[in-house]
């Protein structure tokens, strides 16, 4: 196994793990920062495909890598508007959960078929 | 088949494990503690897959200033946040875990089936690559190959500073970014605010220049100067400039509008757009970057200060 | 011996040397009892870490300016260390002046 293949099952693990917090946490700032988790183990998936594609004397493919740091930067770009918006949310309502209803009582929200 | 490295298999289990951190602690400040860690160690991975270009942002920005903006976001919320204590039910968990393991299964085929052998870009820039007269490929991409990506991204950055600007509350208008703003610092990160900026500033003007022949560039450059900033805004030794100050919005469009006017000058002498004349390209690759730099710069430092408050709110938050 | 060598020797003596006080100081961060001997722990075993394998890695280098990175490498994260050990530390005695919340430099 090479490393570009080690690091890309890691990147798929990323998306996996992120996805998941993406779905069970209801605080957006969580959301957040799963969101983040997915995007740089998509990154990475892009980082293993660039290595595999190491010619010429790079060390690896250099368009993707480009495309990796300019999403780098559209990411940031993204998080930071996204914090502007969940500040805004607490500021607001108090809370940073998505619920549409104001909760009922302080335990474990019931489940949603939806 | 051969075994990866061990460092490799010790940096793969260390990321995953800080992930696995981040998404399982309770407290949200916690969780983007671990985030930082988290970029710093991929940052490390990004150096094992041969990109210290990646590497550099990654630990720059990625970890850097998306760490700081999760840490100060996380620090402001309320603290009886109804979000911080629910959790689905079981029922929820396990559905979410079947699917996520489902995707991330299917992004390993992927992994595992990619062609054979590999297609790839890199012969084409090598090739190519002589005629930018710059000598890192990534920088020839971003500037020369796909300019148009970059272009792009620069204009992206100028429409998230909009949007962050619009969530402004009506009577914080012409006020002064709120979110860097605070208590007042302790004297050791006011002395760190004093020492640490000429440097910083150097280093930041130092990879932008070796990022035309070595890893390196102005994404990772502009970074630095808007870290240098952003520390002498959170130790209070400077104000954030008002949002209706024009020097400022002039500084953060500044890279965009030469960019494209070299991109435009490009369709006349060069025959089509984002095209460099023949013998020009160095040094119009170069001016490019050092004004996506200054702007780049003030834009990530802007993102970072946040939307403006009423200036009464300066000071009386804890 | 020739100078190579010794240069060699040299390097990995001192970078092993770096690394097991890195690795020193990683067990005080898990294992010793409160904050403020942690911090020491770590701040000081970091600090000299890193200055042996600083040091270690000089030989391996042929041109002044990059020793001149390498150190500069050195002395940016003491100062980032003692300005964050003295951070931490102030957040731990908020009578001392400092504001009682996170020391005032939760950043």
């Amino acid at each position: 196994m090479s490393d570009a293949t080690l690091f890309g099952l890691c990147g798929a693990a990323l998306v996996g793990l992120g996805l998941y917090g993406l779905i069970c946490h209801p605080g957006a700032l969580r959301k957040l920062l799963a969101f983040n988790l997915v995007g740089s183990g998509v990154f990475l998936l892009f980082g293993a495909v660039a290595r595999r594609g190491a010619a010429s004397g790079f060390g690896g493919d250099p368009v993707p890598q480009a495309l990796v740091i300019t999403g780098l930067v559209v990411a940031f770009a993204a998080t930071a508007l996204a914090v502007a918006l969940v500040v805004r949310l607490a500021q607001a309502a108090g809370r940073t959960d998505l619920d549409p209803e104001p909760p009922a009582r302080s335990e474990a929200t019931p489940e949603r078929p939806s | 088949m051969s075994l990866p490295a061990p460092v490799d298999l010790g940096l793969a289990a260390l990321v995953l494990g800080l992930a696995g951190w981040v998404i399982t602690t309770s407290a949200t400040y916690r969780a983007a503690e671990g985030f930082v860690a988290y970029g710093l160690v991929l940052a490390l991975v990004w150096v094992r897959l041969g990109s210290v270009d990646v590497a550099l942002t990654e630990a720059a920005l990625g970890s850097g200033l998306t760490g700081l903006l999760l840490l100060r976001a996380a620090a402001r919320l309320p603290a009886d946040d109804p979000a911080e204590t629910t959790r689905p039910g079981p029922g929820v968990r396990v559905v979410a875990a079947v699917l996520c393991t489902a995707v991330a299964g299917a992004l390993a085929a992927v992994v595992l089936l990619l062609p054979e052998p590999a297609p790839s870009l890199a012969p084409a820039v090598a090739a190519n690559l002589s005629a930018t007269g710059v000598g890192n490929p990534v920088t020839g991409v971003l500037l020369a190959f796909r300019a148009v990506d970059t272009l792009g991204e620069s204009i992206v950055l100028v429409l998230a500073l909009v949007g962050l600007w619009s969530l402004a509350p009506d009577d914080a208008w012409g006020g002064r970014p709120g979110f860097l703003r605070g208590p007042a610092a302790a004297s050791p990160l006011r002395f760190l605010a004093q020492v640490l900026p000429p440097f910083g500033i150097l280093v930041g003007i130092h990879l932008l220049w070796i990022g035309a022949d070595h890893p390196g560039g102005k994404f990772q450059g502009a970074t630095v100067l808007a870290a240098m900033w952003v520390l002498v805004l959170v130790a209070g030794l400077r104000q954030p400039p008002r949002v209706t100050s024009r020097p400022m919005r002039g500084l953060a469009v500044f890279g965009s509008l030469v960019f494209v006017g070299i991109g435009t000058a490009g369709a006349w002498l060069a025959g089509a757009f984002l095209a460099y004349p023949e013998g020009l390209a160095k040094p119009l690759i170069l001016s490019i970057e050092t004004a996506l730099m200054l702007s780049v710069a003030v834009i990530l430092g802007l993102l970072l200060a946040g939307p403006p408050e009423p200036d009464d709110a300066a000071g009386v938050r804890s | 011996m020739s100078a190579v060598e010794i240069s060699t020797v040299f390097t990995v003596f001192a970078v092993s040397l770096g690394s097991l006080f890195f690795l020193a100081g990683t067990l005080g961060l898990l294992r010793l009892p409160d904050t403020l001997t942690r911090l020491h722990a770590l701040t000081k075993a970091d600090n000299l870490g890193l200055g042996l394998i600083v040091l270690g890695l000089l030989p391996q280098v042929s041109s002044p300016l990059g020793w001149i990175g390498l150190i500069a490498v050195w002395l940016l994260a003491l100062l980032a260390g003692a300005t964050v050990g003295q951070l931490l530390a102030g957040a731990l005695r908020p009578s001392d002046g400092t504001p009682p919340d996170r020391g005032g430099g939760s950043a």
